[in-house]
């Protein structure tokens, strides 16, 4: 099984050298510690920043500059600013090549609901609507059981949507899975020492699996 | 030029009155339009719609009107970091509508572009859909957005110079550019004014067309909501 930090080295490998990337909050931000050194890689920060660069020295933090997460970044050579309505033009203009963002729920036919618990919790999309409707290509870094024990990856999401039939790609703790055009989950890879059989039981959606399986390779 | 200076905060927000709906520029505490607000909490004008990606945090920005009780209704995009916030909304006594930031942001470019409305697949699907016209464009569904209608925009600069042209800093530029093309009458303070002449023409984000008034404020206090540092190596 893998921790966070595990989720985020898998899913750095699906990222290649010249991709504009966008990674939500949460465990997606820990993917930026991953990436290979050898791939030019321009993170975006959808306030209004292509080149993210590391957190600031500390004492040389700037109020003015900081990440969607709030967090004080810096930038990098060759980074650009812009205002937010651009931000969201080259979202939806596609051109971003990849985002990775966190889920409370995702469904087999690519549903996704990571914004409200009605009645409990309302933090708002912030840009997830905007970023799934648009993105072409999106991974779902996410926990494959919530903390009461139960699958949140469902035949059908149960709190509100953020998005539909819009997820192809899900790592979890557990495992790598597409979600295939016509609906359920294909289990590519299993975490380290994770059996099918264990991920079947955490996976109330519909599940394809064989038997062999391979675990995945993190280095 | 057309001199835009007014003496401060207080003069520049003077007609703001119950009922008017503000944009107010900035990214969680990051740009936004800090003397304004400090002004509106004085004059204690109330039942404002507040159009706003963030909704500050307890003790500054935008959740210093909702503790003492100015805000009707927000339409932002993300409200998490606001208990209080977080606390009305659940209970009902403050209206919230939650709209995506990529929508919130063209909403605004739209009304300073001059354009009734935009399509978006954003929300396509969702209960921001409900009640909305969509439309199909190459196969993909769209829902129309209308362009916001702001009585004032707030907002806040690096600099800007007495013709009311703006220039912004790093990612405190965020939403203030479209939201200062976007109110009936938009009100800029500055960190630094200074004289038509001293600003590059090419350097400048805002067009003073769009400034009706402009101040340089005070004691900006540009508060870090999470201070994220790595040792000195």
């Amino acid at each position: 099984m893998l921790d966070k930090d595990g989720i985020a080295r898998r899913i750095a490998k699906e990222i290649k050298d010249g991709y504009y990337v966008n990674l939500g909050i949460g465990i997606p931000t820990l993917v930026a510690n991953y990436i290979p050194a050898n791939l030019q890689v321009v993170l975006q920060s959808e306030n209004g920043l292509l080149g993210m660069g590391p957190f600031p020295f500390e004492g040389e933090e700037d109020a003015d500059l900081i990440n969607a997460g709030k967090q004080t970044i810096t930038t990098l050579p060759g980074s650009s600013i812009f205002d937010s309505a651009l931000s969201f033009g080259m979202i939806r203009s596609q051109k971003i090549d990849l985002t990775i963002l966190g889920a409370m729920e995702v469904s087999e036919n690519g549903d996704i609901a990571n914004w409200k618990i009605p009645g409990k919790m309302v933090k708002g999309m912030g840009g997830a609507m905007d970023l799934v409707a648009s993105a072409k290509n999106i991974i779902v870094a996410m926990q494959h059981i919530n903390k009461a024990g139960e699958s949140k990856l469902l035949p059908k999401c149960t709190l509100p949507l953020t998005g539909v039939k819009c997820i192809k790609k899900v790592v979890t703790e557990l495992a790598v899975l597409d979600i295939l055009p016509e609906g359920g989950f294909k289990l590519l890879e299993r975490a380290p020492g994770v059996s099918v059989a264990y991920i079947r039981s955490a996976t109330l959606g519909k599940l394809y699996a064989s038997d062999d399986v391979p675990e995945m390779q993190l280095d | 030029m057309i001199n835009k200076v007014v003496s401060g905060a207080d003069e520049a927000i003077r007609d703001i009155a119950e009922g008017d709906t503000l944009m107010l520029g900035g990214f969680g505490l990051c740009g936004i339009p800090e003397n304004c607000i400090n002004a509106l909490v004085k004059k204690g004008v109330k039942e404002l719609t507040c159009i706003s990606n963030n909704a500050g945090i307890d003790d500054f920005g935008i959740g210093l009107l909702l503790k003492t009780r100015q805000v009707k209704k927000m339409i932002s995009s993300y409200v998490g970091e606001n208990s209080e916030f977080e606390r009305q909304l659940l209970s009902g006594e403050l209206e919230v509508e939650l709209i995506p930031q990529g929508t919130l942001a063209t909403r605004c470019l739209a009304a300073g572009y001059g354009m009734p409305a935009i399509f978006t697949p954003a929300g396509v699907g969702t209960e921001v859909a409900e009640g909305k016209e969509t439309r199909s464009f190459n196969g993909k569904e769209y829902l129309m957005e209308y362009a916001f209608e702001a009585d004032f925009a707030l907002v806040k600069a690096w600099k800007g110079d007495t013709a009311g042209n703006l220039i912004f800093r790093s990612t405190s530029r965020n939403f203030n550019p479209v939201m200062a093309t976007a109110g009936k009458i938009t009100i800029a303070e500055v960190e630094h004014l200074v004289e038509a002449g001293e600003l590059d023409p090419d350097q400048i984000h805002t067009p003073g067309v769009y400034v009706h008034r402009i101040f340089q404020g005070e004691h900006y206090e540009k508060r870090i909501e999470k201070r994220t540092v790595r040792p000195k190596e």
